[in-house]
């Protein structure tokens, strides 16, 4: 049964989605003031042709790669007998606390033979599988063991119940995590940069310092919005009209643990080579390089912890607010119009951060000055870039949580509101803070809007971390590298606790 | 403050699902609307505690209205509990704080006391979390949840169909024991004929989104209205019978009539329960041969098959110690105790069945 939205809540939803939509404004305008034969010449080139099967590419082999390490260490760490699995789990979200370009820079400055499309997928893959780890985890603890023990005794052996049961139902954490990693693809600058890997992004960047937010950077701007928006068209075709709540009598019990035998090994094997090559080795790298730095530069280090602290707080807390709508929308009011409005999202937060970079400078200075290279900018833009990490995980949240406890807290006397307040959003805090950290996560660790957009004097840690490495001084990066990871461990923790869930 | 709904109907987008229901629920009592699954028994219910509104019709309790065209009482305004099929317990809340949820602050702690005594709840489980409960123990939290703050009414959504058979029972008994304790007026939606007519006051009849009955369980089940809802309600035994003056002539002899719903129509069925058919000697005036003898542990199923005209199947209930004597093939005289309730044979189609070749 599909109840329609409040006025309210439609109102709130659109009127979000308008601000959200002011990059892909930009970008319309954009085209309009360059002309299409302006666009037909600065597109039609062999440079352009070479960025886009680059792009295309990194996509095709990239999100297959993430989804299968993902689902893999999460179905090996949360329903197998896997010796170590504690260690493993955790090992399998560590990569998600080094940011890729970090990452990057631990491979490339040990080993610069690393480059191109291969250099490209090894590294990204290595940082993004935990992105569809984590939902697949988590989707993965909340099924209803009964559908496996029912699969079993329909006589289905273990590897087919995999294949047919848990994931089917895993899809929707398969789409949306592998949504959120197709986008970090195609807007990933630092790390691609690093290993000389030319995707549009990267393109853009070198097209807006030569000629600031001219025609060229605009145009091929345009080409990379197009992508995105295919990228998000799959996603939802496929998602479909799919709603997963639990449904069936009594809370749902622990599962029990598929025994591996004699694969065992080779399972840890597996989660054991997979963990060198995505922590250990870029790690091991960084420290390195630490060991050679100036100690004076602890100084600098402090202001810009700080900074990149308080930013990227603010930049979470934004997110929820702006996600909460329109993921409630989308799990309880399903429609057309839900859809539309959820693409209007998904599509402002699929454009490269540069765009939305671009886009907040040019209508901070043109409508309001007093905004330009403010915290708010910082976090508008933190918030637009972001905002899929917050509104994936709040979805799958509220698909969890089924409304019957709302209608009973209703009947027991508590208005809607309330109910939620003391339903809802309880059930739903595990996912509010999955969202939060993930986005303060990204947001620490964002490079690209945080250069162009950031107070006069605000240092963070990556466009520190960033001056220094891309000026090839590897020992001056590292402090600045370890400080990022550092900083995303709690986030990660707390991201990692709330996914396994509280046992009671 | 009787509970009532007049004229309601209901669709969801083109499919119609409730269509001019009435019904009336005396203060205190119990009524149970029995319907086979998707007639549409728990939207009714869903419309009574204000999860969804109806498209036409009123409902009211007491003197206040609840629901009517452009007037709409939401659903936590309305002093009616729910007690959801599957309990809708919170998950993250202990027993004790699922029970005390609707209930003000003050005296909250005492109350979850009282009600989980009424609803023979372990004072021990109070700080468990609701998966640590069986099927049975979660569906009396659910209920003392709903009974805590005192409701007018409590609504009842198919709450014992998720237990098990003996579990069902007990939990049943538990739960009409704290409803009659705590005089609430109580609505339950059941698919279980047996659970409606054993739940309290008032039965009422749902098919397809109307309610063509409701009564006391007894007038129901003894007079029903049509041979559908005569079959919904039990066994039946339905003989095509010919009306002589003071009765009818059937396959089991001479039978007098306790209700006449033939509507005058000239070719007429009895209905009787098997209830009302015992075995005799067999130089009765009637008699039958026997199909089959199925024994369950202290009873025996017999199939029968009239003889005469009208061939009838017949399965009697029986103590196993009386079925020793009969064999397939055999045959048996029946007598009839009680009357015939009269329906149109037209009504009765699907329900005979054709033995005469």
């Amino acid at each position: 049964m599909t109840t329609s939205p409040s006025r309210a809540l439609l109102i709130i939803v659109v009127v979000l989605v308008v601000g959200m939509l002011v990059p892909v404004g930009y970008v319309i305008e954009a085209t309009a003031r360059i002309g299409v034969s302006e666009l037909a010449a600065l597109l039609l080139r062999d440079r352009v042709g070479e960025l886009l099967s680059n792009t295309v590419l990194i996509l095709l082999l990239g999100v297959p790669i993430t989804i299968v390490l993902g689902v893999g260490s999460a179905w090996l760490v949360e329903r197998t007998d896997l010796p170590g699995r504690r260690f493993f789990s955790i090992v399998s979200v560590a990569p998600l606390a080094i940011p890729a370009f970090v990452s990057s820079y631990g491979w490339a400055s040990v080993f610069p033979s690393i480059q191109g499309l291969g250099g490209g997928l090894l590294v990204a893959t290595l940082a993004y599988y935990p992105l569809v780890y984590l939902p697949a985890l988590a989707t993965l603890r909340g099924l209803n063991p009964s559908l496996e023990e029912s699969a079993r005794s329909l006589g289905l052996r273990e590897g087919a119940i995999l294949l047919r049961v848990v994931i089917p139902q895993l899809r929707l954490a398969i789409l949306g995590g592998g949504l959120i990693v197709a986008l970090h693809l195609l807007a990933e600058y630092g790390a691609f940069a690093f290993i000389r890997f030319d995707t549009f992004t990267t393109a853009i960047v070198v097209a807006y310092q030569t000629t600031f937010a001219g025609p060229s950077a605009a145009s091929l701007g345009i080409v990379l919005a197009l992508l995105s928006v295919i990228v998000l068209g799959i996603e939802a075709t496929a998602r479909g009209r799919a709603r997963y709540a639990y449904v069936g009598s009594a809370s749902p019990r622990p599962a029990e643990l598929v025994k591996l035998g004699k694969l065992a090994p080779l399972a840890i094997f597996a989660l054991a080579v997979i963990g060198t090559l995505a922590t250990v080795v870029p790690m091991t790298n960084v420290i390195r390089w630490s060991f050679a730095t100036n100690p004076e530069l602890l100084n600098d280090l402090w202001r810009a912890l700080v900074d990149t602290s308080l930013l990227s707080l603010s930049g979470a807390l934004g997110a929820i607010v702006v996600a909460l709508p329109v993921a409630w929308l989308a799990t309880r009011h399903p429609s057309r119009l839900s859809r539309v409005l959820e693409g209007g999202y998904s599509i402002a937060s699929s454009l490269p951060a540069i765009i939305v970079a671009l886009a907040l400078v040019t209508v901070t200075l043109n409508v309001a000055p007093g905004l330009y290279q403010t915290t708010a900018t910082v976090t508008a833009a933190y918030i637009i870039i972001f905002l899929p990490r917050a509104l994936v995980t709040l979805r799958a949240g509220l698909a969890q949580v089924p409304e019957s406890l709302e209608e009973a807290a209703q009947a027991l006397g508590k208005p809607p509101l309330l109910a939620r307040m003391r339903v809802t959003i309880p059930l739903l805090f595990p996912a509010i803070a999955a969202a939060g950290a993930l986005v303060a996560l990204g947001a620490a660790n964002e490079l690209t809007a945080t250069l162009l957009l950031a107070p006069t004097g605000t240092r963070t840690l990556a466009t520190q971390f960033w001056s220094a490495a891309s000026s090839v001084d590897y020992p001056g990066a590292a402090p600045y590298a370890i400080s990022l990871v550092l900083l995303s461990i709690p986030a990660v923790a707390l991201l990692f606790a709330q996914t396994r869930g509280k046992t009671r | 403050m009787n509970l009532r709904i007049s004229g309601v109907s209901k669709s969801f987008g083109t499919t119609p699902v409730l269509n001019d229901i009435n019904l009336d629920v005396a203060q205190g009592s119990r009524t149970a609307i029995v319907g086979s699954s998707g007639c549409g028994k728990t939207t009714l219910l869903r419309l009574i505690a204000g999860f969804i509104t109806p498209d036409r019709g009123e409902i009211s309790l007491g003197s206040r209205v609840l629901s009517a065209p452009g007037h709409d009482v939401p659903a936590h305004r309305r002093g009616i509990g729910y007690v959801a099929q599957d309990g809708a317990l919170f998950p993250h809340l202990t027993v004790a704080a699922n029970i005390g949820f609707g209930h003000p602050r003050a005296g909250r702690a005492q109350r979850i006391r009282e009600v989980m005594e009424l609803t023979s709840l372990d004072a021990t489980l109070a700080t468990r979390y609701p998966h640590q409960l069986s099927g049975g123990q979660q569906q009396r939290v659910a209920l003392a949840r709903a009974l805590a703050p005192r409701p007018e009414v409590v609504l009842l959504d198919e709450p014992f169909s998720a237990l098990d058979t003996g579990l069902r029972e007990r939990t049943r008994a538990a739960v009409i024991t704290a409803l009659e304790r705590s005089g609430t007026t109580t609505v339950l939606v059941t698919h279980d004929q047996e659970e409606a007519l054993s739940f309290g006051d008032g039965v009422a009849v749902m098919i397809s989104g109307s309610l063509p009955q409701s009564g006391s369980p007894e007038s129901v089940f003894g007079n029903p209205a049509s041979v559908d809802i005569a079959a919904l309600m039990g066994s039946v035994v339905l003989l095509p019978a010919v009306q002589v003056e003071h009765g009818v002539d059937s396959a089991l002899g001479r039978i007098s009539v306790r209700h006449d719903r033939s509507g005058g129509a000239e070719s007429v069925v009895a209905m009787v329960r098997p209830a009302q058919v015992s075995l005799t000697a067999d130089d009765s005036q009637c008699r039958a041969s026997v199909v089959g003898v199925r024994h369950i542990g202290p009873v025996a199923v017999v199939a029968l098959r009239t003889q005469g005209q009208h061939p009838t199947a017949i399965s009697l209930t029986l103590p196993s110690h009386h079925t020793q004597s009969l064999q397939v093939g055999a045959v048996a005289g029946l007598t009839l105790d009680g009357g015939a309730v009269l329906y149109p044979a037209s009504a009765a189609g699907r329900y005979l069945t054709d033995l005469e070749n």
